[in-house]
């Protein structure tokens, strides 16, 4: 019988989140499998219900110290239904676009020049001593400080939004609590010509690795999926409200312009034994073909266009790329990354010269409905929130679909081809190769359910069993 | 000071509490930033100041608190997106802003940890008290921090 070797990566380094990654080797050092595991906290939806429905907003950010603002965004969303708020205020709805476009921004930043870059400048086989943020201020320190001053603009957009960075508020069932004034309005207009520039260099990053790269773009983790994300009405890319529509591999539509409160309709999600997150599915392709991909890849596939210019002209080229056909490279995700950073901060300027901002009719309200569903496009992928609330305004249901988990198969089967690619049949494991496997997770920028942060945990621990659970080699380091 | 940490995850809130404490006094020359963990754009607001504070929980070690001076690492410490260590943080802000920044971790003992929910647990918040009575008096009396 052949004996099985396991290799864990644990957890992922430069990710969000804990995962952990097992790689099964026989004998010959063949990848029998590979599967990436999230310890992630179960029982979020039940800390929600029974409270009043007007909390959830703030409550939900505390579910993830990345994505707060989608949370508190996509549970507005879903109150609106709850309060009758069936159409915003102009000023409302801009408003929590502009709070929206500050969390994209900031977050694709994050990801693209201190996670990422390292990867894509260096190459996944470099040193892993500068193989980082550290190598990238050492060989590249303007860069690394780009990264820093647009991610701040973007949480300072958020802290001018949302009231604060943390636990913010500005986003209220049937509105906003807050519009944005003329001076506060005016410090983010001083930087915003700067923060374009920004975004067209990192664009051009993206774009020139990409090319530069083709043929190792072309064979890493690519795989045919379907794509999935929300579409304005016209097939324009919006990243906060529209219809869902899900392409096949081919391109082919599944479903358009579904309306995302009938999001059940059309989804399912499966429980597998071996991890604690859920894997969706798309009902009429079933739980075996009907997975699919959702984030910056998926929205380029699906929408038609970008009504922002600069942007625009960039899906034009992401598009040709593949001749208009669905682009399956896991790699592409950072070039489509960059492309919604850019549409984002094109986004920004625009409402920041519009008057709308500092109106003051910022809520609405109408007949009171037992439940509410909201789905956003947030940085990772497409998020859904679905409550259902008593008379007594207590939730009694609370089900969330976080965007990482819609690419759990997805990130699966980039980890299996990677280390299948990489690892099988060599006589020995290097970093290099580990590091291949995690480059193909990262791709996704997954947010994993941040754990417990405190001083003194451990990041990355590297243990390989024998086929008789022995520990036979271990590698770890602290922080 | 700096505190960080998630309020919805019990102890974990032990940074965040105590950032909350203090901003409420509103003491001249102190900034207040709260935030579920540390960032590299910290770094920026760090390299502004003559002094930082990294107010966390900690999950094992002395109680009521902790409080040490952060060396100026003479390697290069982890990075690892989650969890941003507050010698990276000082790391960044040195090597990209040229900080001249004083770095000191405050942590402060916390117990529970697992699950969600809201509020310190009993003992911590006792720490957390302690923990707030020493910042205090460390800016109330007017004394440098070295």
């Amino acid at each position: 019988m052949t004996k099985t070797r396991v290799i864990e990566i644990e957890p992922i380094t430069r990710v969000e989140g804990h995962g952990k990654v097992t790689i099964h080797l026989d004998d010959h050092n063949n990848v029998r499998e590979a599967r990436l595991h999230v310890v992630e906290f179960r029982g979020f939806e039940r800390f929600i219900c029974g409270r009043p429905y007007w909390e959830v907003p703030v409550i939900v950010q505390r579910l993830c110290g990345i994505c707060p603002v989608s949370h508190h965004l996509t549970a507005s969303k879903a109150m609106d239904m709850i309060v009758g708020a069936k159409k915003l205020t102009p000023t409302a709805e801009k408003i929590r676009r502009l709070m929206h476009y500050g969390q994209i921004m900031q977050s694709h930043v994050l990801h693209f020049f201190h996670l990422s870059s390292p990867d894509l400048l260096f190459g996944f086989d470099s040193d892993p001593e500068s193989r980082n943020v550290f190598g990238v201020i050492e060989k590249m320190p303007e860069l690394a400080v780009q990264g820093v001053m647009m991610r701040k603009f973007g949480q300072e957009i958020i802290k001018a939004t949302a009231g604060k960075k943390i636990h913010g508020t500005g986003a209220v069932p049937g509105g906003v609590n807050k519009n944005l004034s003329i001076a506060e309005r005016d410090v983010f207009l001083r930087d915003i010509g700067q923060m374009k520039t920004w975004a067209l260099g990192a664009l051009d990053i993206a774009k020139k690795y990409t090319f530069d790269n083709l043929a190792a773009v072309q064979a890493f983790a690519v795989f045919n999926s379907s794509h999935l994300s929300l579409v304005r009405e016209d097939g324009a890319l919006d990243l906060y409200h529209g219809n869902l529509r899900a392409l096949d591999a081919g391109g082919n539509l599944i479903f358009d312009q579904v309306d995302y409160r009938r999001f059940n309709e059309y989804l399912m999600e499966e429980v597998k034994p071996w991890s604690y997150m859920k894997f969706p599915f798309i009902k009429s392709r079933g739980h075996i073909d009907g997975w699919y991909r959702v984030g910056p890849l998926a929205r380029m596939n699906t929408c038609g266009f970008i009504d922002t210019p600069e942007a625009g002209k960039a899906l034009v080229e992401f598009k040709n790329l593949t001749r208009g056909a669905p682009n399956h490279m896991s790699l592409a995700y950072h070039w489509a990354r960059m492309i919604e950073t850019l549409h984002c901060v094109e986004n920004i300027e625009t409402l920041l010269n519009d008057p709308d901002l500092q109106g003051t009719d910022l809520m609405v309200k109408g007949e009171r409905a037992g439940e509410g569903i909201g789905v956003i496009e947030a940085p990772r992928g497409t998020l859904f929130h679905h409550y259902k609330v008593d008379a007594n305004d207590q939730v009694t249901f609370c089900n969330l679909i976080v965007s990482t988990t819609n690419n759990n198969e997805a990130m699966n089967r980039a980890v299996k081809q990677v280390a299948q690619d990489h690892i099988s049949g060599k006589p020995k494991i290097t970093e290099g190769m580990l590091n291949h496997v995690e480059v193909a997770v990262r791709a996704y920028d997954p947010c994993l359910s941040c754990a417990t942060h405190a001083i003194g945990k451990m990041p990355l621990a590297i243990e390989m069993y024998d086929a008789d659970g022995n520990l036979v080699d271990r590698n770890s380091q602290y922080i | 000071m700096i505190g960080y940490g998630n309020p919805g995850r019990i102890d974990d809130g032990l940074g965040p509490a105590l950032s909350a404490l203090l901003d409420a006094r509103a003491l001249k020359g102190v900034s207040v930033e709260t935030d579920y963990q540390l960032v590299v754009d910290h770094a920026h607001e760090i390299a502004r100041h003559d002094y930082v504070i990294f107010a966390d929980a900690a999950i094992s070690g002395q109680a009521p608190f902790s409080f040490t001076e952060i060396p100026i690492a003479a390697t290069q410490p982890t990075f690892n997106s989650h969890s941003l260590s507050p010698e990276a943080a000082m790391f960044f802000a040195r090597t990209m802003f040229g900080a001249k920044t004083k770095g000191y971790i405050l942590g402060i003992r916390g117990y529970e940890y697992e699950g969600f929910g809201e509020g310190i647990s009993e003992r911590a918040k006792e720490n957390l008290d302690a923990a707030f009575l020493f910042i205090l008096e460390l800016l109330g009396q007017g004394k440098r921090i070295s």
